[in-house]
């Protein structure tokens, strides 16, 4: 078997241009939906700590909160996957500038928010989860497969999941290798059967060889050139309009074929 | 859970590349720790450096991928004929089929930080470095795929320090859903600038070789090392080791500071026996995470006194190994399965003085003895906790 069958009960999303899910939807039917504050609210977090945190932290929280109230599930009950293709960019560029110049002045507060797991690691901590959590990444297919292994997750464990997938913006000279034009996060939460929050159904079967991008209208083939994590753009405009059929990167070698219909 | 088949595994580390040399240095008690002789600016600690590391040679067709960790990745996948296993289960399964999961923290920043250390005079990443793959933390499983052509489902888990102990939850997972047949785990973290000065900015690296456990112990010992195994259905091999469970948690506490009472370790330690169906009685031997950290002993020591009878052995093996942080899953494993395979509790290398948190529990210097059931417990930054259950085949819980 090769095919996985779970629900979507929540979507959260935030880009420079699009505050919310209802922003892709606003924007998709036409109309011009008003662009977020610069800095993502991520009201999920304590005020002390949404002051600290690092804009990656700001950015994966922010998605992650809209896509939890819009399911209406407790934070604390949902097991957490967390993808990002860079992790936090600008704290990299700073990691390794510092260590280029000065590497006993690094400061200990950015290298323990330089590891992968940051994000959920400081998501955990605000919601008091105690579910399993992990941090993946997989180059341009990061989204793809964080969605695997979250949609695997809620079917073997059958328990509601939680996937963010966001990229900051490059940073130093980093951003020539990274080439991330801009931030970019999305949340879903999946369960593993139809429940009354149910938005979406989504049948997702590997397929042998690269994928080949699913077209996108302007101005979304930039911004999913512009970003991995925007890959999962293919599967949000489904989400934001009629349903259909996707296809993302797994892997470099491995595509994912979605079928996506709504049930609300 | 359904049990599954650990049907071949390797570990290189600074006691050596390749399982033979590990359990030469576990039995002679023989620690690869030594003086840091890496790090770009001094400083004063010991490290546990795999020797030879410099002087491997990928092949040309993956030149694109070369840097410290994929040359530590290459080394270690030459130990104990595991290439040729990996072959024989691409072979059998067919390469979509065989799933690609590996753990590490550090990947390849080591070749980013080289990058600034010589940015050119426009201040661009070098034209010999300009291979935005190994700058991005995929770079160890995008490299191991190319190089063993793999083309099932391929995934970096970048957890700290419990990340290639985690990769054994998800390929358990892809199996059981048929997402694959057959899995290759594990993990590489090399030695970098950024976790040598990193610890140390966070007052965590010892100046002495660590002591887990110890009363007096003061901190971490940095190490690098690569370790892989490859899982399968018990069917395929029913005279292997099992992988009998698995327990992953959060602490939801703080980022860089276990939970004060190892609610976090303890949440994983039970999903582990749940899974694998075990009594904490029937435990033979634990691998502890056992760092040499004040505040990770204390915890993980209080643990083991709470949970476990006198008669399940534990130690850390950190002394022989430092910690290898995106590593240290994937090689504690191995020592629990060697645990099993020769019946030899290893000893917990640098502890001289027991803290007295310590239980009965703990095995202070080598111990020969039947092992069929052994844990391992890793645990991160971000309080992400795993703990793995291994027994020998056969084993009826």
């Amino acid at each position: 078997m090769n095919a996985l069958r779970v629900w979507v009960e929540g979507v959260g999303l935030w880009s420079p241009q699009l505050a919310d899910f209802a922003a892709l939807r606003a924007l998709l039917a036409g109309a011009a939906p008003a662009p977020p504050p610069p800095r993502p609210a991520a009201a999920t977090l304590p005020p002390n700590e949404r002051r600290r945190a690092p804009e990656s932290v700001l950015l994966a929280v922010e998605a992650a909160g809209q896509a939890v109230a819009m399911s209406g599930h407790d934070a604390a009950a949902l097991a957490c996957v967390f993808a990002s293709s860079h992790g936090d960019q600008a704290i990299t560029d700073y990691m390794c500038a510092t260590l280029a110049q000065a590497p006993a002045e690094l400061s200990p507060t950015r290298f323990h928010n330089s590891v992968h797991n940051a994000a959920v690691g400081y998501w955990t901590i605000a919601t008091g989860c105690h579910a399993p959590s992990t941090a993946i990444c997989a180059q341009r297919a990061s989204f793809g497969a964080g969605l695997l292994e979250a949609a695997g997750l809620a079917l073997a464990e059958q328990r509601a999941v939680l996937l963010v997938c966001s990229d900051t913006a490059g940073s130093g000279p980093l951003d020539e290798v990274t080439r991330c034009r801009q931030s970019f996060g999305c949340a879903l939460v999946l369960a593993p059967q139809a429940g009354a929050a149910a938005l979406a159904r989504l049948d997702l079967a590997l397929q042998a060889g690269a994928a080949i991008d699913t077209p996108l209208p302007a101005p979304l083939d930039d911004w999913r050139a512009g970003n991995p994590s925007a890959a999962s753009l293919s599967l949000l405009a489904l989400l934001a309009a009629r349903g259909g059929r996707c296809e993302l990167a797994a892997a470099a070698t491995l595509g994912l074929r979605i079928d996506m219909e709504h049930v609300a | 859970m359904t049990p599954l088949a650990v049907t071949a595994c390797t570990a290189t580390s600074a006691m050596g590349s390749g399982l033979a040399a590990q359990f030469d240095a576990l039995a002679h008690a023989r620690s690869g720790l030594r003086p840091n002789d890496f790090s770009s600016a001094p400083l004063a600690c010991w490290i546990g450096r795999v020797e030879g590391v410099e002087e491997v040679a990928l092949p040309a067709a993956l030149a694109a991928w070369d840097c410290r960790n994929n040359r530590l990745a290459w080394l270690g996948l030459q130990q104990d004929g595991f290439i040729e296993r990996v072959h024989a289960a691409r072979a059998r399964y067919g390469a979509a089929r065989v799933a690609l999961l590996l753990g590490t923290s550090t990947a390849s920043i080591g070749a980013t930080e080289e990058a600034y250390r010589r940015l050119d005079a426009d201040g661009g990443i070098p034209d010999d470095l300009l291979r935005p793959a190994i700058h991005a933390p995929h770079s160890l499983a995008a490299f191991v795929a190319a190089a063993l052509a793999l083309e099932g489902p391929c995934l970096t888990v970048s957890t700290a320090c419990s990340s290639s102990a985690k990769v054994f939850a998800s390929a358990e997972r892809m199996l059981r859903l048929g997402l694959a047949d057959a899995a290759l785990v594990g993990g590489v973290d090399t030695l970098c600038d950024s976790v040598l000065f990193g610890f140390n900015a966070l007052e965590l690296v010892s100046p002495e070789p660590c002591r887990p456990f110890d009363r007096a112990r003061n901190g971490i010992s940095i190490g690098e090392a690569a370790g892989f195994a490859l899982l399968e259905r018990v069917e395929a091999a029913p005279q292997a080791p099992r992988l009998l469970g698995y327990g992953e948690s959060s602490d939801a506490h703080h980022m860089s500071t276990p939970h004060p009472d190892g609610l976090g370790a303890e949440l994983a330690l039970n999903d582990a026996l749940a899974r694998a169906g075990l009594d904490a009685a029937q435990v033979d031997y634990i691998n502890l995470h056992g760092t040499a950290s004040q505040k990770n002993d204390e915890v993980e020591a209080a643990l083991v006194a709470r949970v476990f009878p006198p008669r399940t052995r534990a130690s850390s093996t950190k002394g022989f190994t430092g910690h290898t942080l995106g590593a240290a899953g994937i090689l504690e494993a191995t020592v629990a399965l060697q645990a099993i395979e020769h019946g030899l509790i290893p000893g917990n290398l640098g502890g001289d003085t027991p803290d007295p948190s310590c239980g009965a529990q703990f095995a202070w210097r080598n111990e020969h003895r039947r092992v069929d059931v052994a844990l391992s417990n890793s645990f991160g930054f971000g309080g992400n906790n795993a703990c793995l259950a291994f027994a020998r085949a056969g084993f009826a819980a």
